[in-house]
């Protein structure tokens, strides 16, 4: 177990140097050049030249990457080009937001997702299980961006129940939680409904059944718990997911986290918090996958890592 | 010597006045004013810092927490002194005196002295501060070795008392004034800065009507009214909320709803329609007009833009009332590079008429009869790429075959500042707002031979060396007799860029404002020329 941790761990650095290469490269190749726009229109020759100069972005490429890295390694992110403020401060400032809503947005997506994907196992092939399974499949299928501007349209504009987007209160995060949930919902219904479709059939739920259990103690005893087996490793993985849709779910909802910070850096080609929100996103990704893998194990005991 | 006798107590009132004619009360008290307003902006506030900060967001607020020499009258492109009460310029215009206000304190509590302008100057062209606003003080003598960190300061800057400082400068500079009252030379204490170091920008000091009360990173800040404000009566208002991450639409909703008072952004395009046509909202918007242009670049060093027929035959092609169209009349229609508002602007001059026969015509002449394929390069936010296709349109039916190329912003900004990358571009999104109402401001860095450089503004890469040589005298007419000579010729001298036609001067366009019903203020502070986008101090609520 300990060695399977270190392993994975050393991999998530590899990859986590490789993200930074690339993303390091991509931002690299870019025309824009940070020196003229931090120096503004009316600069003269000069002092873009002396801007270039004290920013290290007369070096050669992998010099530039190499600083990068070896402040990065020292938790230093750099300063925002056009922000003029530490990178890590803008993020940490930021993450507290973006984690309530991905907490948010896990509660959201469960609820909605394992209720209506065991309404459809038990209800299967009626009325209610399919307009269960055309609802999750638009889930699946609908844009954030979409989903997003009508729910705030409906509940808070037209209804008036919820604010028009911010931060702060609790219904602040409601919409912006079903919003970002309402994807990851329609995946978990289909998957609960086969899920438990499959438990169902088993022998021992039949076993049950036969030595005169009542139906809703078969249900949430016997079969809910070993449904929930393939949806527990999806949650993790799930992270990887949200760190895509913050960034169209905050911009719609003014929601203060890293997404809408990386929407407005990546629209302003601010190159330095561009790398620190990849970065930064990367490591949740992994780290999600990581947690996803330790978790299962430890609920299914057939399970060994190795 | 001749000098300009402003008195600087009569002036504060006139301002405070000129402020709230046609609206309701004056306030009968002088201390700090009542009532909070919400303010909001899609983008994050990048930094308070006036050296540095140069956006949309930002150049409003630090105007409101910071004060410069000279300022202009709310509403207005009129100069007055602010932390100056009165100046004197020298016959040769080289050198000009401020006799500065007694009296006004920093938010910290310090009295502001002749030391602090020298200072703040000194700041903003020493190249380790990164200011993009350093160029515009480079008649100062001694800017060069300033600029280049090879001196400490600028010589030309000499605090003869504490409360008169002496500029000299290397030549003649007719937009001097204008300068001083800019952003960049706003003035900033030395203890502040040196305490707070890059981070100054987030905790900035000045002598303005408001001073930064709260601020939230990627949410909120909070204005506090300055109670020591060197102006009786000024700010109306107690406090300033601005709420940073909120969409136009978004923002748009909430003012309807009550929730916000200005909506920084003004009315997003695709709700504009809709807003004009409410009966409930129209009176609630402020149009007013803005010193901007939004121009199409022909690259002079690129065929077939390097042949002057080519150009005036575009200039003819492009239909403008079409474009104002498309962008639902938000602007009017251009014929010049300057805006209608700005000094020099030629009332009689008519311009390239629209008539793509002629266009045609010139087109053959040119010896491309059987049509030239370019590119154009543009923006790619909402209205920009539709703007494009207008024109992609107006030109196909003259037989120009143009692909557009829509890029971010800053990929735009830097194919315009090559000389071989860009045949044209449509300046939308990027086009020049004046940094200040001066005709020389819309020459020198974006059609004058200074500004045809790499990473420059002068997109056209337009370098005709006898204009350049009529602008430098334009601007060494710094004597204020001489002042209406000077306009003249910056008049003449945007009439003569038109016949090289290295621009297709599309509109001007106007700005709109929506604001919620409990707001008081006259129109012009809410469309304000220079205090962009409103001007906080002249703001009040009923």
């Amino acid at each position: 177990m300990i060695a399977y941790i270190l392993r994975r761990v050393l991999q998530a650095a590899l990859i986590l140097l490789g993200v930074s290469v690339v993303t390091y490269a991509l931002l690299y190749m870019l025309p824009a050049d940070p020196a003229r726009q931090i120096a503004g229109r009316s600069a003269t020759a000069e002092t873009v030249a002396n801007i270039r100069e004290q920013l290290g972005l007369n070096l050669p490429f992998y010099e530039q990457y190499l600083r990068y890295l070896g402040n990065l390694l020292q938790g230093d992110f750099g300063r925002s080009y056009l922000q003029k403020t530490e990178v890590g401060e803008l993020i940490a400032a930021r993450l507290p937001a973006t984690l309530l809503l991905m907490a948010g947005a896990i509660f959201c997506e469960l609820l909605l997702g394992l209720t209506a994907g065991a309404i459809g196992a038990i209800k299967r092939n009626t009325s209610v299980d399919r307009t269960l399974m055309v609802v999750s499949f638009v889930g699946v299928s609908a844009p954030q961006f979409v989903v997003g501007i009508l729910m705030l349209y409906l509940f808070a504009v037209v209804l008036g129940w919820f604010p028009i987007g911010g931060y702060g209160t609790f219904s602040h995060l409601v919409l912006p939680s079903v919003s970002m949930g309402f994807l990851g919902a329609g995946w978990y219904s289909r998957m609960m409904r086969s899920s438990m479709l499959d438990v169902l059939r088993q022998d021992y739920v039949r076993t049950a059944r036969a030595k005169g259990l009542g139906r809703a103690r078969v249900f949430f005893v016997h079969a809910f718990p070993n449904a929930l087996l393939p949806i527990i490793a999806m949650i993790g993985i799930d992270i990887g997911m949200f760190m895509s849709g913050i960034v169209v779910v905050e911009s719609v909802f003014g929601w203060p986290g890293i997404g809408q910070l990386a929407w407005q850096a990546i629209q302003r080609v601010d190159i330095p918090i561009i790398m620190g929100v990849t970065l930064v996103s990367a490591c949740a990704i992994v780290l999600g996958n990581l947690l996803a893998d330790l978790v299962v194990p430890l609920i299914d005991p057939r399970i060994k890592l190795r | 010597m001749f000098s300009k006798a402003l008195k600087g107590v009569a002036l504060a009132a006139l301002i405070a006045g000129a402020g709230l004619a046609g609206t309701a009360t004056l306030p009968t008290h002088a201390h700090a004013g009542e009532g909070s307003i919400t303010v909001t902006y899609k983008d994050d506030v990048s930094t308070l810092d006036p050296a540095i900060g140069y956006d949309w967001q930002n150049w409003s607020m630090i105007k409101s927490l910071f004060d410069g020499l000279m300022d202009y009258k709310p509403g207005t492109t009129e100069l007055v002194p602010d932390l100056a009460t009165d100046y004197t310029v020298s016959d040769d215009g080289m050198t000009y005196t401020f006799m500065l206000r007694k009296g006004v304190k920093f938010h910290n509590g310090r009295e502001f002295k002749a030391s602090d302008v020298k200072y703040t100057l000194d700041r903003v062209v020493n190249p380790k501060t990164q200011s993009p606003g350093a160029g515009f003080f480079d008649t100062i003598k001694g800017f060069d070795t300033a600029s280049a960190g090879e001196a400490d300061g600028l010589d030309g800057i000499e605090v003869v008392d504490d409360y008169t400082v002496k500029f000299t400068l290397k030549q003649p500079d007719a937009a001097f004034l204008h300068k001083m009252a800019l952003n960049f030379a706003h003035i900033v204490p030395k203890e502040a800065v040196d305490e707070w170091g890059q981070d100054f920008g987030k905790h900035p000091v000045g002598t303005g009507a408001f001073m930064l009360d709260e601020w939230t990173l990627g949410q909120r800040l909070v204005f506090k009214a300055n109670p020591q404000y060197h102006i009786a009566g000024i700010p109306k208002l107690d406090s300033i909320v601005v709420e940073v991450g909120q969409e136009p639409v978004v923002a748009l909703l909430r003012l309807q709803r009550g929730e916000v008072d200005i909506a920084g952004d003004g009315i997003p395009p695709a709700k504009f329609l809709e807003v004009m046509n409410d009966p409930e909202y129209k009176d609630l918007v402020v149009s007013g007009e803005q010193l901007h242009t939004g121009y199409v670049t022909l690259n002079t060093k690129i065929p077939p833009f390097d042949n002057v027929k080519v150009r005036q035959a575009v200039n003819m092609a492009v239909n403008k009332d079409r474009i104002v169209r498309v962008i639902n009349g938000r602007a009017v229609p251009a014929n010049q590079p300057l805006p209608p508002l700005m000094p020099g602007y030629n009332t009689d001059y008519k311009g390239y008429a629209f008539d793509p026969n002629k266009a045609k015509e010139l087109l053959a002449e040119a010896g491309y009869e059987d049509g030239v394929a370019t590119t154009l390069f543009v923006a790619n936010t909402d209205p920009q790429p539709r703007i494009a296709q207008a024109i992609q349109q107006d030109l196909a039916s003259i037989g120009m075959k143009v692909e557009i190329k829509s890029l971010a912003q800053a990929n735009v900004i830097a194919a315009g500042g090559e000389a071989d990358q860009a045949p044209m571009i449509w300046s939308g999104g990027m086009a020049w707002i004046a940094d200040f109402p001066d005709p020389s401001n819309f020459y020198g860095p974006i059609l004058g031979c200074g500004g045809a450089v790499p990473g420059g503004w002068n997109w056209s890469w337009y370098c005709n060396e006898e204009l350049d040589a009529e602008a430098s005298k334009a601007d060494a007419m710094a004597d204020p007799s001489q002042a209406e000579a000077r306009i003249d010729l910056w008049r003449d001298i945007f009439t003569k860029v038109m016949d090289d036609a290295p621009w297709v001067p599309v509109f001007n366009e106007q700005r709109y404002t929506i604001r919620s019903p409990r707001l008081v203020a006259e129109d012009a502070i809410l469309v304000d020329p220079v205090h962009i986008p409103v001007h906080y101090d002249y703001i009040a609520v009923k």
